[in-house]
């Protein structure tokens, strides 16, 4: 007879044959076998957090910077219901993580037992699939294919939930086999050469092409982003980003027009409307991203390169869909030029240089640009400077949700993938702290910096307590203007400057509070002073708070205000006014 | 004044029926998974007949009768081919390419002569008595939706006591069979 293990020893075997070295949990009832078993398995460290949802937002963290699956622990009910929130982040910006929740015992399922929930009934909706555990000896074939389902084919959150006496019942341990069983893992490529070859001939006939890339060609791995780069090399076009993109294509290079988008660059969504070839790749025409649907890119052939076949034609009807992982597909498009058409940047150069032309002209407007102070730090000033003085470094930015995210996204350059953590489908506030913990845990060495809004990073502040329990020397930038900002601007621009309910009145002193967790607290109030304290954060080994106190009443421009196509863009104060239609008013 | 939309929805797409067949899995939860997703985005079910088909693969056939724009029909279909326990699904056209049956218990309580009326106004679709009395009668009959629904209308003032229907099911007409996509 083969050897038996207990659940909870099933479940360490699987996370070692799995490679997984950190687990992010907090433990409970229902979970209380697999937390005994922990001590067995010196290979895998726990971090413990303060709260379920960090514990998500950390796995998180730790999943996009590395490319791995992110692997959290909770327990039953609260535990559970609590990490909701990091599920659904996941769910919505494809990122692999593993949940594993602890459940009530098998007999008292369906009977409201203390802390009972239906865990897979609740997470049904946000998670690629998950699994209610009822025999013993199905744990470890489940637990493997959990792995499978989240990190392969359009990576996303997966939980498994496991009874607790499945945890202390003995049964079989299967062993992680590789098959091509499961299809839907293995979504194939069905490009064929004819696919090439019609992407191809687009391409040639192009006289305004742009290329719009999303957080697909990083999930698809390093080796995406260098074709992706070899690709705008050798064809010369324009290139633009999502949000989530951000980093695969260096952010300071000339052929790249900046973040598109609501708050994109003037350049880049005036290209995206006048153009008449768009390249989509890993991206999905998000409504932040398209503007007004009818009026989005009216005059351009599409073309989308996603790994989620549902993912085409969703929103926006596109010509030609090649359905299958960036980088294959960018293997393929790339491998044909270079061999077919090696030398057509050159011989192109002339039929796209007034399409360039206008594109240096819609620059000009300098989009990004503000009015500094000498009085009063400027948000986008304070990203700037804390740019100009990590730059040299390699860091890792996550962010929280709201205006300092979208300052974060115009301001900080990424030249390297999975350097940039955010929300960005769900806008999680809170994300970035523990979000932040996660990339640290995985890269110990590297500089990790939060760059924050002070009204987000108060939603999961506890896990500050995380960072020091395991010296982890995140820096938490705050930009802290008093305010909700993105809500007090929408409320300015479209609710009379009625600011309900956005100010928070009573705001902790941020340096006594880092003092208070055993961190280190900075605070920068003058213009002047925010070189010095940038330098003086970045040499504390110790996580920090940096409360930069910043110009409360500044907008992020540009804006696309909604209702309005991408070429109809809000520059900064003096455009407000006049384009705001009534209508618009309503459209957030 | 509404101020929840994001955008104004513009476009009004003719709204299609469809009948979506699905080959799931027969396990716990899988038909929440499919029910869910309708709702969670927001799609119509029209009627749902679901019963396990292949016992040795554990394989159930839920057929689906659904309506929307055909950018919605697309949506499902490619949204339901993502669920894990999901092996395929197929969309039976509405044409003279594709048998439809629906199957409906029907009970009339009432006098001598209404039941013989009831009776006779059944002639014209196939049914068969399942159970008498002096009372009543219970009815099965296997027809196209449109059908059922019309008997019952005319049922009605005859004494209509209870109805129970199963949904339509769908079946490709000739040798052709949906494989696996």
């Amino acid at each position: 007879m083969a050897n038996l293990m207990t659940g909870a020893e099933i479940i360490f075997k699987v996370l070692e044959e799995q490679n997984v070295r950190h687990i992010f949990g907090y433990p409970g009832g229902a979970v209380l076998p697999i937390y005994d078993e922990l001590k067995n398995h010196k290979s895998i460290k726990h971090i413990l957090v303060r709260h379920e949802q960090g514990a998500g937002h950390a796995a998180e963290g730790y999943a996009r910077s590395t490319g791995k699956a992110g692997v959290l622990l909770v327990t039953s009910g609260p535990g559970a219901t609590n990490a909701v929130t990091a599920l659904t982040d996941a769910y919505m910006d494809s990122v692999p993580l593993v949940c594993i929740t602890g459940q009530v015992p098998t007999h008292l399922i369906g009977t409201d037992a203390f802390q009972e929930c239906d865990t897979t009934g609740i997470t049904r909706p946000c998670t690629k699939h998950n699994w209610l555990v009822k025999d013993v000896n199905e744990l470890s074939s489940i637990m493997h294919k959990a792995f499978e389902v989240a990190t392969t084919g359009r990576p996303g959150p997966v939980l498994v939930d496991i009874p607790k006496d499945i945890q202390f019942k003995k049964g079989k341990y299967t062993k992680l086999k590789f098959t091509k069983s499961n299809n839907k893992s293995n979504l194939k490529s069905n490009i064929t050469s004819n696919k090439i070859e019609e992407t191809i001939r687009l391409i040639k006939k192009s006289n305004k092409p742009i290329l719009y890339t999303g957080g697909g060609v990083i999930n698809s791995g390093p080796e995406a982003t260098e074709l992706l780069r070899e690709l705008v090399a050798l064809t010369g076009f324009p290139i633009t980003s999502t949000l989530q993109g951000l980093g695969a294509y260096p952010g300071d290079d000339h052929q790249f027009l900046g973040m598109l988008g609501m708050h994109g660059t003037y350049e880049a969504n005036n290209a995206m409307h006048d153009c008449d070839l768009m390249i989509n790749i890993g991206a999905r025409f998000d409504d932040r991203i398209t503007g007004k649907i009818d009026e989005f890119s009216p005059k351009s052939k599409k073309i989308h390169i996603d790994i989620d076949p549902s993912s085409i034609n969703k929103t926006v009807a596109v010509d030609l869909a090649l359905v299958g992982d960036v980088k294959i597909i960018l293997e393929q498009l790339v491998s044909y030029i270079k061999e077919k058409h090696p030398d057509f940047n050159s011989s192109n150069k002339q039929q796209i240089s007034s399409w360039w032309n206008q594109i240096e002209n819609w620059r000009k407007k300098n989009s990004l640009g503000f009015v500094n102070s000498n009085e009063v730090i400027k948000p986008q000033y304070a990203v700037q400077r804390l740019y100009e003085l990590t730059k040299a470094q390699d860091v890792f930015i996550t962010t929280e949700v709201g205006q300092h995210q979208m300052w974060a996204a115009q301001h900080y350059k990424f030249d390297k993938p999975n350097r940039w953590m955010t929300s960005g489908g769900l806008g999680t506030m809170g994300y970035g702290l523990p979000a932040a913990i996660g990339v640290q845990v995985a890269h110990p060495d590297k500089l990790v910096i939060d760059i924050a809004g002070e009204a987000s990073v108060l939603m999961t502040m506890q896990e500050m307590s995380t960072a020091v329990q395991y010296n982890l020397p995140i820096k938490i930038f705050i930009l802290n203007n008093q305010y909700m900002g993105m809500v007090r601007q929408w409320q300015e621009l479209l609710h009379e400057k009625n600011y309900s309910e956005s100010y928070t009145a009573a705001l902790p002193d941020f340096v006594k509070l880092a003092e208070a967790y055993g961190c280190v607290g900075i605070r920068a109030n003058k213009p002047d002073e925010l070189d010095g304290k940038i330098a003086q954060m970045l040499s504390v080994d110790k996580p920090v708070i940096f409360d930069c106190v910043v110009d409360k009443i500044e907008n992020c421009y540009p804006m696309i205000p909604s209702g309005k196509p991408h070429n109809q863009m809000l520059l900064g104060k003096q455009d407000e006014d006049d384009k705001i239609s009534e209508e618009g008013k309503v459209l957030v | 004044m509404n101020k929840s939309a994001y955008s104004f929805e513009t476009k009004k797409e003719k709204i299609e029926n469809h009948i979506i067949v699905v080959w799931v899995d027969n396990e716990s939860g899988v038909l929440a998974r499919v029910v869910g997703l309708f709702s969670g985005r927001g799609y119509n079910i029209d009627s749902l007949a679901v019963a396990e088909v292949d016992k040795k693969k554990n394989i159930s056939r839920i057929t689906i009768s659904t309506s929307g724009t055909p950018q919605v029909l697309r949506q499902i279909k490619l949204q339901l081919g993502k669920l894990i326990p999901v092996h395929k699904v197929a969309d039976f056209p509405l044409n003279k390419k594709t048998l439809l049956r629906e199957m409906a218990l029907i009970k009339v309580i009432s006098s001598k002569t209404q039941l013989e009326k009831a009776k006779k106004l059944c002639k014209k679709y196939k049914y068969t008595i399942l159970d008498k009395t002096e009372k009543s009668f219970v009815l099965e009959i296997s027809a196209l939706k449109k059908e059922i629904d019309e008997l019952i209308k005319k049922l009605q003032p005859l004494g209509l006591a209870s109805t129970s229907r199963t949904g339509v099911v769908a079946m490709t007409k000739g040798s052709e069979i949906y494989k696996q996509n």
